[in-house]
């Protein structure tokens, strides 16, 4: 007889539920994966929900700077999984070099291109989706256009200031706007389901999800993930994946997951920010909240 | 250098987690005791508190707790770990997580949301000040969002001199607010969050209190046990089915309430009363659990294919049922930025299902600092109210007191949750005698092994029902006929039912002697409800049944709909003027019949009714 949940069921559970929440609520609806750890949690997750199955698009926003890995585990998991998967790019910006490591902008000004403006218009359909081939594992120029509306995304509360001001499902209207203020209260398993036409949904299943968690959680399920995350043995391994430009690892010895966690509870990176390797996170003094405000994840 | 790292499945080490919120009025001094329970426990980034000291004594401001957590924040949006709205420190015993609700104005909906989450509560008053309005308020609210473990904290004790007397009155006063409003405080410690007295030290200031400090009591608390013990409820999120990719498993899925459930137990879904035997529970990623218990987001197959949909509530045979109406009566709180009206529609959510209510009758608005009621037709923002809501289908629930969680809902204003309540009590409505007919009938159905699935197969169409309605005078049957040969020619399995094949029968009983039709017929209720109970064993044949009957209105519809399962189909109204508040799918115009029928075929054929190619 079960008589207790530990943490990470509950966690598990909760996300789940959220996970099967939006699904019901929403027609349109898509996950963004970004490739890393807690995006990947979330697929796993979504699996969870649906015992085995992802019955919802996943959408990734390809800057094309991001770590060739990266592109190659995607591919290769959406595969296996049997995914949905759609991407989408700032072409425009990319044709005519219009990018930081380009020289042509700041990189703050680059994120807001390749990511923001690719995001927003890629969930829109006003700009071309590509989508996988599930017989051939080619990616096609996708015919539906119709916008998502709801929209699930991998943030946590306590990766930065702005996130944990977040909810689980977080209104956003016809320009992407935010309203940090005046979010609307969330209880008893009961969210924002019900929105006006025009405006959209974000909905966060790993909000209450710490770092360390995403860690035990991967441990426990046996999640594959980029070695990126991983010491090959030059002392050094990434905390957070982004494009290669902008992205540097942390010293670190750790090289299995185990070792993660142990090094993050031994609380010697408790002062050091998980995103500190993320450059344009330095050019953005509000804590990423310009950028999301816009948008941005 | 391998590009995917595949880990090996493991256990893990994991501390218990409690959630607490903290409540209370305005400069009681909230921040304050998260502060010192943070400084105190020795969960500050180091050097933390003495740089904020510092900074306060340089810009010669006196030091405050909140500062510090205004620091805290600040480095939040730098990124470095803490997390402001929800601080995080540990006992030997597990880890706590504090939701501070910020903001003043937005306060109540932040600690609604925060609260929610929390299994047990601080809620602070302030010695000098005394009780205040929104503790009162904030007491009334953690008692209907369910939270019985809370500590009242009595702060500021330095500033009436630790005086036992204040402390006393204040603890008398309070301790008798919460029993109005039922809940008992798990107990009072009077303490000092500036000076730390109680907080994690017991204080020599007040040599008198022998109780507790605040931390001791905190790990005092119970972990929220699971409610296990309980009746089994599981409001079903969907019905999964992944065939596309040769998944051919039939998943219930949702998350329990309470209770247990395993394989081999008999499960009743309510409002429908439609009942099976749990086959499997199901999971992805590990060993078929033995059962699936409260929190858990699971899944079980059946042993039959009965069609259940999403905000049914699943239960246990032999344990108690879920009540069943159409009219609820309330306690409300309201957190809208418009006030809760009448004759407005609003959506209510209970577990997972959404149905249209309104609010049909205000009994009294409370009075958050006294308890007073007055008398209003309406709710105002943060104002806490008895109400009474009719709702436009049935649904399943509990009373509050019987199951908390399966007794309370959110009212959705324009979009938005903008209030929460717990249902106090039913009331019987029009239909609670039908229902309780269909419930009893359901639960008791002979079940055919052939299933309704497998009819439909060889049929090649699904059972549905179309109701032909009209005035006196329109030739309804005329229309039943030529619909009825129409579809029949085609292939389809097809019945005309007129409602006078039930009256001089299966109606004889109450059949009046003189008009039979007359809407005033003081039996016509029980004839249209007996039209549907016969329609039903139709239906469940897998036939295409076309019924007639005259001026039916919009209640009828509903209690046929009530009777039958599936619920109709369309509704034909037949004649120019309807004469009824009936919400029909085709209106057509007497006369051609040929014409009529074909309309309503292709109807069906459009509503995925007639799988057969139309000849
Ligand atoms: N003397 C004294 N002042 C206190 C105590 N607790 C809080 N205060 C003061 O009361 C004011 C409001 O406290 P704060 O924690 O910000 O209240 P909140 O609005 O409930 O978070 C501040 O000036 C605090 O320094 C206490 O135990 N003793």
């Amino acid at each position: 007889m079960i008589n207790q949940l530990t943490h990470l069921d509950r966690l598990e559970s909760k996300s789940v539920h959220i996970i099967r929440e939006a699904y019901s609520n929403f027609k349109n609806l898509c996950m963004l994966w970004s490739i890393g750890k807690d995006s990947t949690v979330m697929l796993w997750l979504a699996r969870k929900a649906f015992f085995g199955h992802v019955p919802f698009p996943l959408v990734h926003v390809d800057t094309a700077y991001k770590i060739p890995e990266m592109i190659e585990y995607r591919d290769r998991l959406a595969r296996e999984y049997k995914l949905d998967m759609i991407y989408g790019q700032n072409e425009e910006a990319l044709r005519d070099k219009k990018t930081f490591p380009d020289g042509d902008c700041s990189r703050i000004e680059c994120c807001k291109r390749l990511k923001t403006e690719a995001l927003k218009n890629t969930l829109a359909g006003t700009w071309k989706r590509y989508r996988m081939n599930k017989e051939t594992g080619i990616y096609e120029v996708d015919s539906n256009t119709e916008p998502y509306t709801g929209v699930i995304v991998g943030v946590r509360a306590d990766e930065e200031g702005s996130r944990s001001k977040e909810r689980y499902f977080s209104p956003r209207d016809r320009n992407n706007d935010w309203d940090v203020g005046d979010q609307p209260p969330e209880f008893w398993n009961q969210y924002k389901t019900d929105f006006a036409p025009g405006t959209h949904v974000r909905i966060h299943p790993l909000l209450d999800w710490t770092e360390v968690d995403i860690w035990k959680y991967i441990q426990r399920e046996g999640i594959p993930t980029v070695s990126l995350y991983y010491n090959q043995g030059d002392g050094k391994r990434y905390r957070s994946l982004g494009c290669y430009p902008c992205t540097s690892p942390i010293q670190s010895q750790a090289s299995s997951v185990a070792e993660i966690i142990e090094e993050l509870e031994s609380g010697i990176l408790s002062n050091i920010a998980e995103r500190s390797g993320r450059e344009q996170d330095k050019e953005d003094g509000g804590g990423l909240e310009d950028l999301r405000k816009d948008g941005y994840m | 250098m391998s590009l995917i790292k595949q880990t090996e499945k493991a256990d893990v080490k994991q501390r218990e987690v409690m959630n607490i919120v903290i409540v209370g009025h305005v400069d009681h001094g909230k921040s304050t005791v998260i502060g010192r329970l943070l400084a105190d426990t020795d969960s500050l980034p180091k050097g933390k508190l003495d740089q904020v000291r510092e900074n306060c004594r340089r810009n010669s401001k006196p030091f405050e707790y909140a500062f510090l957590l205004d620091a805290l924040k600040d480095e939040q949006a730098q990124g470095i770990t803490i997390d402001a709205a929800r601080c995080f420190f540990k006992t030997k015993k597990r880890n706590y997580i504090i939701l501070d609700a910020p903001g003043h104005i937005e306060f109540l909906k932040n600690m609604v949301t925060g609260a929610a989450n929390a299994e047990a509560a601080l809620l602070v008053i302030d010695a000098q000040e005394g009780i205040m309005e929104n503790s009162t308020r904030h007491g009334y609210l953690l008692s209907m969002l369910g939270i019985k473990q809370v500590a009242v904290l009595v702060n500021k004790m330095d500033l009436v001199e630790y005086n036992q007397e204040v402390y006393e009155d204040i603890k008398k006063n309070y301790a008798t607010f919460l029993e109005k409003v039922g809940i008992q405080a798990t107990c009072f410690i009077p303490v000092s969050g500036f000076h730390g007295d109680n907080i994690t030290r017991h204080s020599e200031n007040m040599p008198w209190y022998g109780g507790d400090t605040v931390l001791d009591r905190l790990d005092l608390f119970h972990s929220a046990g699971l409610p296990v013990d309980m009746p089994f409820r599981m409001p079903v999120q969907g019905v999964y089915k992944f065939t596309q990719d040769g998944d051919y498993r039939r998943i219930v899925a949702g998350t329990v309430e309470t209770g247990r459930i395993k394989a081999g137990d008999t499960v009743v879904f309510y409002p429908s009363g439609k009942k099976s035997k749990v086959k499997t529970i199901e999971t992805f990623n590990a060993p078929e659990p033995d059962e699936a218990v409260p929190g858990m987001a699971t899944g079980f197959t059946l042993e039959d294919q009965i069609y259940i949909t999403r905000g049914e509530i699943a239960t246990v045979s032999g344990e108690a049922p879920c009540r069943i109406s159409r009219k609820i009566v309330t306690n409300v709180f309201w957190l809208g930025k418009h006030d809760l009206v009448k004759d407005k529609e609003y959506l209510i959510k209970i577990g997972t299902s959404k149905i249209s209510a309104t609010l049909i009758e205000v009994v009294k608005v409370m009075n958050a600092s006294d308890l007073s009621n007055e008398a209003k037709d309406y709710v105002g923002r943060h104002e806490v109210a008895e109400c009474i809501f009719d709702l436009k289908k049935d649904i399943a629930f509990d009373l509050n007191n019987e199951n908390p969680v399966t007794g309370r809902f959110v009212i959705i204003d324009d979009y938005e949750i903008a209030g929460g309540g717990i249902i106090v009590d039913q009331v019987k409505d029009k239909y609670s005698r039908v229902r309780d007919y269909v419930v009893m009938r359901n639960l008791k159905w002979e079940k055919s092994i052939i299933g309704r699935d497998l009819r439909s197969v060889r049929y090649k169409q699904k059972p549905a029902l179309v109701i032909i309605t009209g005035d006196e005078a329109s030739d309804k049957k005329e229309l039943a006929r030529e619909v009825e040969k129409l579809l029949f020619d085609n292939g389809e399995y097809v019945y005309f039912l007129g409602i006078g094949n039930v009256v001089y029968g299966v109606d004889a009983d109450i059949r009046a002697t003189q008009s039979d039709k007359s809407l005033k017929d003081p039996n016509r209720q029980e004839h249209i409800r007996r039209l549907g109970e016969v329609a039903n064993v139709l239906l469940d044949a897998g036939m295409i049944l076309v019924v007639t009957a005259v001026e039916l209105t919009a209640d009828e519809i509903d209690m046929i709909d009530t009777t039958v399962v599936p619920p109709h189909i369309c509704v034909v109204w037949l004649g120019d003027k309807v004469t009824t508040d009936v919400k029909y799918d085709i209106k057509l115009a007497e006369g051609d019949y040929k014409k009529n029928a074909s309309i309503i075929r292709k109807h069906l054929s459009e509503r995925g009714v007639i799988f057969n190619p139309l000849l």
